[in-house]
């Protein structure tokens, strides 16, 4: 077990060395594989932005919503009914009652419709409900219109789920996108490591000879490229990382100019809305650093596989 | 301790390296290989590390035929052996001290038994001053004892060589056979492939020549 430990030291310590030993080259193939990951990562970071942004446009009054209108002959029993039952489902995260008294008030206000509305006999206007749902997907959405409709003097349930679905259509493309973009540019760092680590191996082809006529396995011959390759894949994942931060922290004032335009021309969003761009969340960069550290040990994995197969 | 049964090392095409040659070694013995250049004596020791395979035949090393031993199993049968190779093999960018520790780092000793091992073989081949020293800084001789350092720190129980006097000086080449026969008397099991039969002879007990890949009688 000891033993264990001390191969695994000299191995890593055998991996800095080697990395450190040339680093003109160590730097060039860092800032490759740091840019190929900051490519997806940039567009998660991104990604998160808008999404975060939709959120918070979306408490500030845009969030999707049901209008429920009940039938102009339901009376005030049938109406009270339709309300609690509103407000006891599990779908409805809010629900307000609009009487068709205040909708009256509210269209004789506006001095072109009151004429309209002086006009005509009665009250054209039905009384109404706003429902904001728990659960503001598009398929969720439908279902509870659905569900509305049937329900007694009940007239008519508008669902505004044609932003809703394009946003969310929207993501999806993005998030396609992302991870289009990480799985060719995943491949591209396994390529990086498995071509630095042939060179790797064709340098100590050696020293690599002599340890196995003395009596090195298989696994003390690969264990200090497979450090090399994990190494050099987590560095580059640094890197990676770093320009997303300063890609982050450049974009930081234009965003804010941009938040400040938005805010200004809704008076709602004023409250809500407060736009900072955020940079990769620690799961994130875990992640992003757990990917670069895998991939470079699946290039050290391949090139071994493929460099030190033949060799007695 | 080591046992050749009709061994054939064949290379194609069809050129016979080594053609049907048995011999046994007892334990402690030493035993000298000689023969013209290309006779098949680096072959035969090659045979006994698993670096080569026989083509037909058996090779016996403590009672374990090596010739069917299966990769993983190599390292371990090599780990008993000390091998002094024909072009010494030493590593070039490590200095003397860290080419004896290779065999034992490979081995996984402790760092501080090993270092007192390695201190100990540099001592026995008179190179324990030059522990800091490449190899390129050595002279021909001293590079061969630092080989044969390299070889015996994990003190094993057979050593085998092959031209470990071949471009040394008469005096350096008697030194060298004095640190075999040193091995020799405490019990290590020898086998030298030299043409310098006259180095070795007086504590040879057996004298194998290779004529063609066979064993002259």
């Amino acid at each position: 077990m000891n033993a264990l430990v001390t191969q695994h030291g000299k191995a890593l310590t055998w991996a800095l060395r080697r990395l450190a030993a040339a680093p003109t080259n160590t730097l060039l193939s860092l800032l490759a594989i740091g840019i190929a990951l900051a490519l997806p990562a940039t567009g998660q970071m991104l990604l998160g932005n808008a999404l975060q942004f939709a959120r918070s446009a979306g408490s500030a009054g845009a969030t999707p919503q049901l209008s429920l209108f009940m039938a102009l002959d339901a009376d005030r029993k049938s109406t009270a009914a339709i309300d609690a039952r509103l407000k006891s489902h599990a779908g409805v995260k809010e629900a307000r009652f609009v009487p068709r008294s205040d909708t009256l008030q509210r269209m004789q206000a506006d001095a072109r419709l009151a004429e309209v509305i002086a006009a005509l006999p009665g009250n054209p206007f039905p009384d109404a409900f706003v429902v904001t749902p728990s659960d503001n997907s598009p398929a969720a959405m439908e279902q509870l219109r659905d569900e509305f409709r049937r329900w007694p003097k009940v007239e008519h349930v508008q669902l505004d789920s044609a932003w809703v679905r394009r946003l969310d259509a929207m993501l999806r493309l993005a998030r396609s996108g992302v991870a289009l973009l990480t799985g060719l540019l995943g491949l591209g760092l396994v390529a990086i490591a498995f071509t630095t680590i042939r060179l790797q191996i064709l340098t100590q082809r050696a020293e690599i000879e002599v340890s196995r006529l003395l009596g090195a396995t298989d696994s003390f011959v690969r264990r200090p490229f497979y450090y090399f390759g994990t190494l050099q894949g987590l560095a580059g994942g640094a890197i990676a990382w770093l320009i997303v931060f300063g890609i982050t922290a450049l974009l930081q004032g234009p965003v804010a100019e941009l938040a400040a335009l938005y805010n200004t021309s809704t008076p709602e969003a004023k409250a809500g809305t407060s736009i900072a761009l955020q940079a990769l969340a620690a799961s994130e960069s875990m992640l992003l650093l757990a990917l670069a550290g895998g991939l470079g040990w699946l290039g050290a994995a391949l090139s071994l596989g493929q460099h030190l197969h033949r060799q007695a | 301790m080591i046992r050749f049964e009709h061994v054939t090392r064949r290379y194609p095409p069809g050129m016979e390296a080594l053609a049907d040659v048995s011999f046994s070694m007892e334990p402690g013995e030493l035993a000298l290989i000689g023969g013209h250049s290309g006779a098949g004596k680096s072959t035969l020791l090659k045979l006994i590390a698993a670096i080569e395979k026989p083509t037909a035949g058996t090779v016996l090393v403590n009672g374990q035929n090596v010739g069917v031993l299966k990769r993983a199993a190599i390292p371990y049968l090599r780990r008993n052996l000390g091998l002094v190779f024909q072009d010494q093999k030493l590593m070039f960018d490590r200095n003397a001290f860290e080419n004896v520790m290779l065999p034992l780092s490979i081995a996984g000793f402790p760092p501080r038994e090993a270092a007192k091992r390695v201190r100990a073989a540099l001592d026995k081949v008179g190179l324990l001053a030059r522990e800091k020293a490449l190899p390129i800084a050595l002279s021909g001789g001293e590079q061969q004892r630092l080989a044969i350092a390299r070889a015996v720190v994990s003190r094993p129980a057979i050593l085998l060589a092959d031209e470990p006097t071949a471009h040394l000086d008469p005096d350096t080449a008697r030194d060298v056979a004095e640190i075999f026969r040193d091995f020799h008397q405490v019990g290590v099991t020898l086998l030298i492939a030299t043409y310098d039969d006259a180095l070795f002879a007086e504590f040879a007990s057996q004298r194998l020549t290779l004529n063609h890949g066979r064993l002259l009688a």
